[in-house]
């Protein structure tokens, strides 16, 4: 019941609409500045490589907007989804009425953590397909060229892009696991924001250090680009599995060290 | 039964003892007024009876049940914890289904509506139960958290100062409504650093001084537990001595000499407890060879009483 309250709240929040209008203007931005420049987009060594094909076929589009997103807006998007956890509630003033009604502590974190994973899946659903609109307007939605060389038919490009978004959306959960956790530790929403999303940030940067690369495994962000294999044929499913474990590895270590802290603390605010 | 029950209750924040070593009873049915100045302590204990936080030491049984943490015993809790806390971006009636969902009260949507829209209409909200609570003032916040707390048709309201914030005219409705709901059966335990409230609302009184209980009783037995008459004497020091030795009686004051009708006579204020009374001071003063020319029984107001019980246990620490 409480992860359906938490739904309802989230829908008369202005900030869940605004997130919705800022990312999903995102690949309509792209599909603009694409139209107005008749060159593609150079692509440098860090972009990734669908740039370079970006305009054959309107698929790239919701492709190249999750690749974007991906580095920024998507972690902050969980940032602040999952922040609010406990944070949240204390600084409003509503966390003790909750607990008092009762609500189970573990309870309300869990529920916390699977409302703040459904609504960002659901914001990467929605640029995908404000993205696959989008580019479907304006390039068609036609055969799409791979990396390997292959062409994959329009039904062959969409189930992907759909498990693309879908493996992004894994990426996060573990994302947002960190920040009900730090949630737990403060009464300040938007300090453990801000120490989620930096801890998204500091994972990438230490992750493009190859003096560092005996840690690399172990980054919540490794993997996070490795969607990009589901467009070689045949699929190449190996990263992606080492991913998805390693998301679910954040999510159930620091939802266990979540539960643990809130069972213990004293909620004085 | 007690539908609250405390045992050497204990917090101590960082070395700092909050609630010391407390027992508390409240009886199931009774509109108990838990009183004391600001940082006695009544907040800490409010929030250890409703397992927000949890006791350094102690026990705390609610209805006969142990209290864990989310123990269904709270359940048949309602609370108003400090400040009322509601979601801003929320109207008043949805802050109050969010809760009653969220509690997992499992009834059908319609009596769940029904109570809400009841509740909005006993806090006096029913015209404002679709506004934003972020456009509410600060008294309508207040009785909506009243009507929070009153939601689930509790058998226990633990209110917190519930009066905070209220108009003279929205106290005294809070006042008749806590009274209806305890004339009713339900148990009302309500903090105060208001005497005056609780002086008139209440079946029975405890005085919470750091962290520590000092004083339980009804406001009548509070208010006599420390009498206190004026005595006119033609010898103050030896009435002092006199009545010092006696237990149940307390010279306090400065004898007032500028009263005399001669050499050593005056005025003496004792403070009487025990059932003794004026009566027992004349039977001691003659006996004792003393002239007695006036006796002046003073009903102190609750607030003297509370102010000597606060003071006392200053000066004891």
């Amino acid at each position: 019941m409480l992860f359906r309250v938490e739904l309802i709240k989230a829908l008369f929040r202005w900030r869940t609409w605004a997130l919705a209008v800022v990312l999903g203007g995102i690949p309509i931005i792209l599909v603009i500045s694409l139209v107005l420049s008749s060159q593609p987009t150079p692509s440098g060594d860090d972009a990734p490589p669908f740039y370079a094909l970006i305009l054959r076929s309107g698929f790239f589009t919701p492709l190249a907007t999750l690749a974007v997103l991906q580095v920024f807006l998507l972690p902050l998007s969980a940032s602040l989804l999952s922040a609010d956890a406990v944070a949240g509630e204390a600084s409003l003033g509503t966390l003790r009425y909750l607990l008092a009604r009762p609500v189970g502590r573990r309870r309300l974190l869990l529920s916390k953590y699977g409302s703040a994973v459904t609504l960002v899946t659901a914001l990467v659903l929605w640029v995908t397909v404000v993205g696959i609109v989008a580019g479907g307007l304006v390039y068609g939605l036609g055969p799409l060229p791979t990396l390997s060389g292959a062409t994959l038919s329009p039904l062959g490009a969409l189930w992907r892009i759909v498990v693309a978004a879908l493996y992004i959306s894994s990426g996060m959960a573990g994302l947002a696991a960190i920040g009900v956790f730090v949630s737990t530790l403060t009464v300040s929403a938007p300090g453990a924001t801000v120490v989620t999303i930096g801890v998204a940030i500091v994972s990438q940067i230490v992750d493009s250090l190859s003096a560092l690369r005996i840690v690399h495994p172990y980054l919540l962000t490794h993997y996070w680009l490795a969607f990009v294999d589901l467009f070689r044929v045949p699929v190449s499913w190996s990263a992606m599995t080492d991913g998805l474990v390693l998301h679910l590895a954040y999510a159930v270590v620091f939802m266990v060290a979540g539960v643990g802290v809130f069972q213990r603390k004293d909620v004085l605010a | 039964m007690s539908a609250i029950r405390v045992r050497s209750l204990t917090k101590s924040y960082g070395g700092q003892l909050a609630v010391n070593d407390l027992d508390l009873d409240v009886e199931a049915g009774s509109l108990y007024g838990f009183l004391g100045p600001n940082g006695a302590g009544k907040t800490t204990t409010i929030r250890m009876v409703l397992g927000l936080v949890f006791p350094s030491s102690g026990e705390v049984e609610l209805l006969g049940e142990p209290l864990r943490q989310g123990a269904a015993a709270l359940e048949r809790f309602g609370a108003l914890i400090e400040e009322p806390g509601f979601w801003p971006y929320l109207s008043g009636k949805r802050n109050l289904e969010c809760y009653a969902r969220a509690g997992g009260s499992a009834d059908d949507r319609r009596a769940r509506l029904a109570r809400i829209d009841e509740v909005l209409e006993i806090a006096g909200l029913e015209h404002a139960g679709k506004k934003r609570v972020k456009a509410y003032s600060q008294g309508m916040r207040q009785r909506l958290g009243i009507a929070l707390a009153i939601l689930g048709d509790p058998e226990v309201l633990v209110l917190d100062e519930p009066t905070n914030g209220l108009d003279p005219q929205g106290m005294r409705s809070v006042r008749t409504l806590l009274r209806t709901l305890a004339d009713g059966g339900t148990t009302v335990f309500v903090s105060s650093h208001l005497l005056s409230e609780v002086d008139l609302m209440c079946d029975r009184v405890g005085v919470l001084a750091h962290g520590r209980l000092v004083a339980q009783g009804t406001p009548a037995e509070l208010r006599s537990k420390s009498e206190r008459v004026t005595i006119e004497v033609n010898d103050v020091a030896g009435a002092r001595r006199l009545l010092g030795e006696i237990s149940g009686l307390h010279p306090v004051g400065t004898p007032n000499l500028e009263a005399a009708h001669g050499p050593g006579a005056g005025r003496l204020s004792v403070r009487t407890s025990d059932g003794l009374g004026a009566g027992a001071i004349n039977r001691a003063l003659v006996a004792g060879g003393i002239e007695v020319s006036a006796l002046i029984p003073e009903h102190d107001s609750l607030e003297d009483v509370f102010m000597e019980l606060v003071q006392g246990e200053d000066e004891a620490l």
